[in-house]
């Protein structure tokens, strides 16, 4: 029985191990899982022959973290955040990754200058930035419409539910531009007693009627039902919304929290070389360009910017759509991943505390 | 075939113990002998038989639940990975001033850790216990990865002076063994002081205890409401007549073999603000339009739709123990001069119990472990213990902290389960 169970244990990593030539890739699913298919994947797959499976998970970081503790590493390729990235690249689950190795920018540019800043790190190279924003129910507003951060939590002006999601880390920074703080202070703030007690004061004066969303699919859905009349969420989707559905919202850009989205290749992944080939052409200028036709999420290199065009329709322009928007930029409080890595476990339960205390 | 069980073979086995003359089989061996054999031999083809159901429990339940629990006494990301420091600790008693050595050690240690990338495990294990220190380790790892001059204290101190903080090096001295009570302490919301005493968190991050009550509390209040709600219906069942009752029995088990999350999100439909049930009452005029009930993403919500879910694993013992109650014990006391309440309750009620004490250990113990509904429709004040140690598990990545809840969780409901069986008696249960 046991001898058995080994032998086709053995059998079947023998034939996994002989079908070459694919490569794993993780990412998030939905509207965005769809935009890397048709920008990456089919390119990808038709120039050099690999085939991509494509595995959808919540954040795939949990399951690259579930695997790199049980040392079974089934993915090649993970889409991850930048801190998860800095973080599992310390702790050494990653592979590292030369921007000599990446493709040049059209016209010469080595990669390590034509990316923004921040979107290289050791081990993992960004595809998109994405952006946190408010966005509200025009039909709920007409005459006067909010437009800043403050509005979000103005319920005399402005009434009606909330949606925030359950975390510290896209609420806190939101309370401190909403009262007042600059973009640029929001860490050395929350890294205070002061900081924190003042973000938490704020987020008190609207705590009865906030409906705290998880998934990233929740506040679209909060806004569509009519549950809330502002809720923050992810600019992509709720771009999908207006655009893509024709919903009656409208997106605050002020105070938007940016982030980026990094690829990541585990060490001891299955397929390590179509990984890094899958790697190298997937960040490319032109695959990043091509990914804004079907999702408002900003390409990480400054050559893609130029190459942006059209919305998947033909007639939505997407500039200003995009977090990356310089317009959009001045106010964005850009994601930290240091300050997160140190203070996010605190944080975390600090807020845990204060919402589960009436 | 002889076997325990077999009183002949129970007779001869005392005789020969009795040791006046050994009796033997007909080829002359022992008998004793030539039993005990044949019994091990049966033995043996019964555990081959469910050796592979043992296999299969072991590889997947034990072993993995082991070493999930284990997580929560035994961290090794420092001692693992910072050997000479460690070595050093288990050298010095608490209380020594970190001399030269000390120095030395956690500078080779460091140099060491970067250079192989261990050190973002080192500054996550110190981090659950000094928040703020991750970053410590990891800049100080990308500066020192090429090597570091002596004098080490004054090199690293220059590098960042938070290398000389005290809380930073108990934490370290804490660490340096990798079985420790940590994760337990922070599970009850305390912490060890500098001086190594236990002490109470700050109160605004105090939070883990609250919601262990809360889990409990709310438990035992679905477990009541669900009792309410389904004791008639079983009655209903068990007693109407089989055609009645067979449709009756379908409009319960509907919703049992309907999936969990469209339950919870028909909840959701029926209870929001803009919902069927607030449009009903708006329609009717029972309440403005301004002032919409709010049923769910809170304690309600959680209380609702959890008792809708649990509801048959109550109704099905009860009625499972009602069917076999004979009607004509009731009859018997009513013609006695019983009011229907007191036949109800001295002569019907007891005999439920079985049926009840099933019921409600069910319903508690699948409600104490939710996780799924009260994420979904429980807001902020409807969440339970489970949802924190799902956001250890896959948000914070905190393994062991999730491990501790986890065990803290299973053995308060063993400690019940135990009392359960000192007070009603396990043997009075009954599924079926």
């Amino acid at each position: 029985m046991k001898t058995t169970l080994i032998l086709s244990t053995a059998l079947a990593g023998m034939a996994f191990a002989a079908t070459a030539q694919e490569v794993n890739v993780v990412s998030w699913g939905g509207a965005y899982e769809v935009s890397q298919v048709e920008a990456y994947n089919k390119p990808f797959a038709e120039q050099t022959g690999i085939k991509v499976n494509m595995i959808a998970a919540d954040n795939p970081a949990t399951p690259l973290k579930a695997q790199v503790e049980a040392g079974n590493i089934t993915g090649d390729v993970f889409d991850i955040e930048v801190s998860d990235a800095i973080r599992l690249c310390d702790e050494g689950a990653l592979v590292e990754i030369d921007p000599a190795d990446l493709p040049p920018a059209p016209d010469g540019t080595p990669a390590a200058e034509d990316f923004i800043d921040g979107a290289l790190q050791d081990c993992a190279v960004a595809n998109i930035f994405w952006g946190t924003v408010i966005a509200y129910d025009t039909t709920k507003f007409e005459g006067n419409a909010p437009a800043t951060a403050a509005d979000f939590f103005d319920l005399e002006a402005f009434p009606g539910k909330r949606g925030l999601p359950k975390t510290p880390k896209r609420t806190l920074y939101l309370a401190l531009i909403a009262d007042g703080a600059a973009a640029d202070e929001i860490y050395d703030l929350l890294g205070s007693e002061e900081g924190v007690e003042r973000a938490f004061a704020k987020l008190d004066t609207i705590k009865n009627d906030v409906v705290w969303w998880e998934a990233g699919a929740q506040p679209v859905q909060l806004l569509a039902d009519g549950e809330v009349t502002m809720a923050t969420g992810y600019n992509g989707r709720f771009f999908d919304a207006m655009v893509g559905e024709g919903k009656p919202f409208a997106i605050i850009w002020d105070g938007q929290y940016m982030d980026l989205d990094m690829f990541a290749i585990p060490k001891d992944s299955p397929n390590p070389e179509a990984a890094m080939e899958y790697l190298k052409f997937a960040t490319d200028t032109q695959r990043l360009a091509d990914q804004a036709k079907y999702i408002a999420y900003g390409p990480a290199r400054k050559s893609s910017a130029a190459l942006v065009g059209l919305y998947q329709d033909g007639k939505t322009e997407m500039g200003p759509h995009m977090p990356t928007n310089p317009e959009y930029m001045t106010t964005a409080v850009m994601d930290d991943p240091e300050f997160w890595a140190d203070h996010d476990a605190e944080l975390t339960e600090r807020f845990n505390s204060w919402l589960a205390g009436s | 075939m002889a076997n325990a069980l077999d009183p002949h073979a129970a007779i001869v086995t005392t005789a020969s113990g009795a040791g006046d003359g050994m009796l033997t089989t007909a080829d002359g061996k022992p008998l004793a002998r030539a039993l005990a054999r044949s019994q091990s031999r049966a033995r043996r083809r019964a555990f081959l038989l469910v050796l592979p159901l043992l296999a299969f429990v072991v590889v997947t339940f034990v072993v993995p639940i082991g070493q999930m629990l284990q997580r929560s006494f035994y961290n090794d990301g420092f001692s693992a990975n910072m050997p000479q420091l460690s070595a050093w600790f288990d050298q010095n008693p608490r209380g020594t001033e970190p001399d030269d050595a000390a120095w030395e050690a956690l500078a080779g240690d460091l140099v060491a850790s970067a250079e192989v990338r261990s050190i973002g495990v080192v500054g996550t294990r110190i981090n659950y216990d000094v928040p703020g220190t991750r970053s410590l380790f990891t800049s100080t790892g990308r500066k020192v990865r090429g090597g570091i001059e002596p004098p080490y204290r004054e090199a690293l101190l220059e590098m960042d002076e938070d290398w000389g903080s005290a809380r930073l090096w108990n934490a370290m001295r804490e660490a340096a063994t990798p079985i420790t009570a940590n994760f337990y302490l922070a599970s009850l919301d305390r912490r060890r002081a500098e001086d190594g005493s236990i002490e109470q968190v700050p109160e605004r991050q105090r939070v883990y205890v609250m919601l262990f009550m809360r889990t409990f509390w709310l438990s035992l209040l679905i477990t009541g409401l669900t009792f309410i709600l389904g004791f008639p219906v079983a009655h209903l069942l068990a007693t109407l007549p089989m055609r009645k009752s067979n449709l009756l029995m379908i409009l319960v088990l509907l919703p049992f073999w309907t999936s969990l999350l469209v339950r919870t999100t028909s909840w959701m439909v029926l209870l929001q603000q803009q919902g069927v049930i607030n449009d009903i009452l708006v329609w009717l005029g029972v309440i403005e339009n301004g002032q919409r009930l709010q049923m769910i993403y809170n304690q309600t919500g959680t209380i609702i739709a959890m008792t809708h879910i649990l509801l048959p694993f109550m109704i099905l013992p009860l009625y499972s123990v009602m069917r076999t109650i004979n009607p004509s014990y009731v009859r018997a006391a009513r013609s006695l001069g019983a009011t229907s309440w007191t036949a109800f309750r001295r002569i019907y009620f007891p005999q439920t119990l079985p049926g009840l004490g099933a019921g409600a250990l069910l319903v508690f113990i699948l409600a104490v472990g939710y996780y799924i509904t009260p994420a979904l429709v429980g807001g902020s004040s409807g969440q339970l213990i489970s949802n924190l140690i799902a956001e250890h598990m896959t948000g914070t990545l905190n393994w062991s902290m999730a491990a501790a809840l986890a065990a803290l969780l299973l053995a308060s409901v063993l400690i019940l389960y135990w009392l359960y069986d000192r007070l009603v008696g396990i043997d009075n249960l009954k599924l079926g």
